[in-house]
């Protein structure tokens, strides 16, 4: 490449263009036998981006487990991890680097493999352009498909598919027009419009770097000719109006108050007016600072520092936007969601999540369907699986600023965390939203909580009674009831077996309806602790995740978690209710201890161990702990 | 940097001198200014690092203010644990690895910095710029959180704790272009000088003090020589170069190709064993 010699000869002048290079970020998708790695691999190679130790351990490496004979296997240079290696097959993202005289490029590796559309999703998510392989032998295949549809949901807007083999298939015209028609039906299909088909063999180079002279026919840019010319999304993002979430408040002394952040859409310069999000509260930019100098003006992809005007209150997870053109402000949502966890998620269920660079929890409302990324048929679902697809509506405690994705990924991407495990369990696009006083509105209530419990003289709570069927959590919580009636205390128990005769009947014992089971009892345990009364609440609830929803529904210290704890042979030896031979009989299926999981609380309020424990004892530690911490006299 | 202090409870910066330190101290002074970096700064020290370096550490800490940690294995001393004896494998992992381990135990970090990145080697490649380690330190390769967008999930438990690579998506040449560009300053055994040395199975080692134990007949000779990465002196192989400024530096790391890690002797060892280093606790 030309490199070398501008190097050689004046490397300051290289040293110049290399700085004002454009940074193009991109992804492969593809199976593990369409070529991939060894299309990367060739990359590097052509780029002359291997050193030479990393060609000997090529070398090496090929002859010990290649899978080219006496050719170097480009693929080796890809798969990192020694697991990975052995069975032949990328399992995650990585990311590879090179440079032209053009551009520098980032590339993320991303699997074929079915199960991994997660890992697809991560790597899409930072990309500017994809590049998608296909065997000229099979052509537009099912996971082609899938692989389109993913880019073009992570609102990729340039896709290069690589016809690949095409030495395979003797270069034939005919062989590629006919994937080309059948491409671009699907793409229509789907909305996709900038796709270009490129004819190519990576084995041999063809088409790779240089126009290949196999196929006079094709008058197409290379793959490489292609990636040095697409657009750089980052430099389309500096026309988009201006967003800023606020990172970190940078207070090093009273006189300086800067607000630090990357700048996620559009510029800023001072004297530019600006809203504040969610607050909407407006004021003027007075310093964009830099380091050690302040800057005329900062776009976007810029990590800058702003200060304001005005004294206004502001603290991380806020967005700072242009005052003509602000980003929308929601509590509930509508969004497309990928589930990445092996754990569904749920209707119901609560996580935590992310956008920008602010974290609230947000409840999983309806699932509205789920997506079949092969078909692209709408199916209706209640809880979604690790690797699928969903449009789900989602509400957050507190409002939101946002964008739909399809305007800027960076404050319209979101993750969803689990609460409890902190892993990401899902990634999120959010679509449209809407505000909570617009759809359904807060009656303002004059008798509030406090008046309606100091009538009844008495601080209001719920006791929570966790623990496998049979274990004896309504009998326990029956004696701690008449125990609190005989003080004159105003008392409710809600028992699971009989919510699921009412309120409840609709539902069945699948995870996610135990979910939205818990859910209702959560909400009807407030109900009852806004009319002032004390609730004692008695469900199997298995699952931790659950519970934690509904202690999030009180306030602290008002929500007391009881694990009735009975091994499930003794819960089965005592059957009271005949649950357990019911299940054995195989009239019931599931039943949470005989085959369904129960999750039990790692730390809850009370333990109570049944195997030692009478009723009467029992209910009287329960006693014990509500008084020790004031909640009864 | 400043999504690691907003959401960590106490997370420092690892200071190996190196010039990836270099920058990794010039962007904190950049991303908290007119704040000073909110963090310590922490050098695992083998006792066997070139006296250049040692000397750099001090000036820094000196013209920054910073809140310089040095730790060292006292352990692994006490034992006579010596590049020399011990071999390179024995030595790094237990004052390095096992030192940093003690470090960050005994500091209670949740967040540590470091300067690695993606393009010097094959398993770096695949982790996170957020990765997690259990309380014991482990990587686990098969269970790390998906990165999406610039969407950063730093919770953890107690116990846990975050190593986090702000130059992930750097390159060597970028690294070398932006010391460039923002004069940041580097340890000058980086610039060729003429400097003692012998020569080893095909490495050059430098004499950097008495400790130095030749073998019998070996006489150190002066030679115009640099380092491409920086370490303990008796594992650090010197190159034979004339390059005495960035460009010239930079032009002559653009044309040999050999790859920046190969003058460690650690990466000898075996094919994949970063990969095990790490999963063990290496940063």
């Amino acid at each position: 490449m030309a490199q070398t010699d501008l190097i050689s000869e004046d490397i300051l002048a290289y040293l110049d263009a290399h700085e004002h290079k454009s940074l193009l970020r991109f992804i492969t998708c593809g199976s593990v036998d369409d070529g991939k790695s060894t299309l990367i691999g060739r990359l590097l190679y052509e780029a002359q981006m291997l050193f030479e130790d990393q060609l000997t351990a090529l070398e090496a490496d090929s002859r010990r487990v290649g899978t080219q004979g006496e050719e170097l296997d480009f693929a080796l240079l890809l798969d990192g991890l020694a697991a990975e290696r052995e069975q032949g097959i990328t399992i995650d993202v990585a990311y590879r680097f090179f440079s032209t005289d053009r551009r520098k490029y980032i590339v993320a590796d991303t699997p074929g493999h079915e199960q991994y559309t997660r890992n697809m999703v991560t790597g899409a998510s930072t990309a500017d352009c994809a590049v998608i392989l296909l065997d000229a032998r099979k052509g537009v295949l099912t996971q082609t498909r899938r692989h389109s549809y993913l880019v073009h949901l992570l609102g990729i807007r340039h896709v290069a598919v690589a016809c690949n083999k095409m030495d395979l298939v003797e270069f034939s015209e005919g062989r590629f027009r006919e994937i080309e028609r059948e491409y671009a039906e699907f793409a229509a299909q789907l909305g996709l419009e900038g796709f270009t088909l490129i004819p190519l063999s990576a084995l041999r180079g063809d088409n790779v770097i240089e126009r290949s002279e196999a196929m006079p026919w094709y008058d197409g840019p290379s793959l490489m000719g292609y990636l040095e010319a697409v657009e750089v999304d980052q430099e389309r993002m500096q026309d988009a109006p201006f967003r800023l979430p606020v990172q970190w408040v940078n207070r090093p002394s009273s006189d300086f108050r800067g607000f630090a952040g990357t700048v996620a859409g559009g510029s800023v310069a001072p004297g530019d007016r600006v809203l504040v999000l969610p607050n909407r509260r407006e004021t003027t930019v007075e310093r964009v600072v830099g380091f050690e100098t302040d800057l005329e003006r900062a776009v976007a992809g810029q990590a800058v520092t702003l200060t304001l005007a005005d004294e206004i209150d502001v603290s991380r997870g806020d967005v700072v936007v242009a005052a003509d053109a602000p980003a929308r402000v929601a509590e509930q949502f509508e969004a497309t969601v990928v589930w990445m966890a092996e754990e569904p998620l749920l209707r119901g269920r609560t996580y935590l999540m992310r956008c920008g660079t602010k974290t609230v929890p947000a409840t999983v409302a309806p699932i509205h369907y789920k997506l079949d990324v092969d078909t692209l048929e709408r199916i209706a679902a209640n809880q979604l699986d690790l690797n699928e697809i969903g449009v789900v509506q989602l509400e957050t405690g507190s409002p939101l600023a946002f964008d739909p994705y399809v305007e800027n990924r960076d404050t319209g991407g979101f993750i969803l965390i689990d609460r409890i495990t902190n892993h990401t369990v899902g990634a999120g696009l959010l679509r449209s939203g809407a505000r909570r006083d617009e759809s359904v509105p807060w009656q303002e209530l004059e008798i509030d909580r406090e008046a309606r419990a100091a009538l009844l003289g008495q601080r209001p709570f719920v006791v929570w009674f966790t623990g496998l069927p049979g274990a004896g959590k309504s009998s326990v919580a029956n004696a701690l009831e008449k125990r609190l009636h005989a003080l004159g205390r105003h008392t409710v128990l809600i028992d699971g077996d009989n919510l699921r005769h009412g309120l409840s009947k609709d539902l069945s014992f699948s995870d996610a309806d135990r979910a939205e089971n818990n859910r209702r009892a959560g909400e009807v345990a407030k109900l009852m602790t806004d009319a002032g009364l004390i609730v004692l609440a008695a469900f199997v609830s298995p699952f931790r995740a659950d519970r934690e929803t509904a202690r999030s529904l009180f306030p602290e210290g008002e929500f007391v978690e009881v694990h009735v704890d009975l091994p499930a042979e003794l819960a089965a030896q005592r059957d009271r209710k005949g649950l357990y031979a019911r299940a054995e009989s195989g009239a019931i299926g599931d039943l949470t201890g005989a085959g369904g999981a129960y999750e039990p609380p790692e730390a809850p309020d009370v333990h109570l161990d049944m195997a030692t424990f009478d009723v009467a004892a029992a209910a009287e530690e329960v006693f014990r702990v509500l008084q020790e911490r004031g909640l009864v006299e | 940097m400043r999504e690691v202090v907003a959401e960590a409870e106490n997370p420092v910066m690892l200071y190996s001198i190196g010039k990836d330190s270099s920058v990794m101290l010039h962007l904190a002074r950049k991303a908290f200014w007119p704040a000073p970096p909110p963090f310590p700064f922490l050098h695992v020290d083998t006792t066997w690092k070139f006296q250049d370096m040692y000397r750099f550490r001090a000036r820094m800490a000196e013209e920054h203010g910073l809140n310089l940690l040095v730790h060292v294995n006292e352990e692994g001393l006490a034992r006579g644990i010596n590049p020399f004896d011990s071999g390179s494998v024995v030595h790094t992992d237990v004052m390095k690895t096992e030192g940093l381990k003690q470090a960050l135990d005994k500091y209670g970090f949740d967040a540590a910095f470091g300067g690695a990145r993606r393009d010097e080697e094959r398993s770096r490649a695949k982790e996170r710029i957020f990765s997690f380690r259990t309380a014991q330190h482990r990587w686990d390769p098969k269970n790390q959180r998906p990165e999406l967008w610039r969407l950063y999930n730093a919770r953890h438990r107690r116990g846990e704790s975050i190593r986090v690579f702000p130059l992930s998506n750097w390159t060597e040449l970028d690294v070398w272009l932006y010391i460039h560009r923002e004069g940041i300053p580097i340890v000058p055994l980086y610039f060729a000088a003429e400097r003692p040395v012998v020569e080893r199975d095909g490495t050059l080692i430098m004499v950097d003090d008495e400790r130095m134990r030749l073998e019998p007949g070996e006489e150190p000779m002066r030679r115009k020589v640099r380092f491409r990465t920086l370490g303990c002196y008796p594992l650090s192989g010197a190159v034979e170069s004339e390059a005495d400024t960035l460009p010239k530096i930079i032009q002559e790391m653009l044309l040999a190709k050999t790859s920046e890690r190969q003058g460690r002797v650690i990466d000898y060892d075996e094919a994949a064993s970063m990969e095990k280093k790490k999963v063990e606790g290496y940063f």
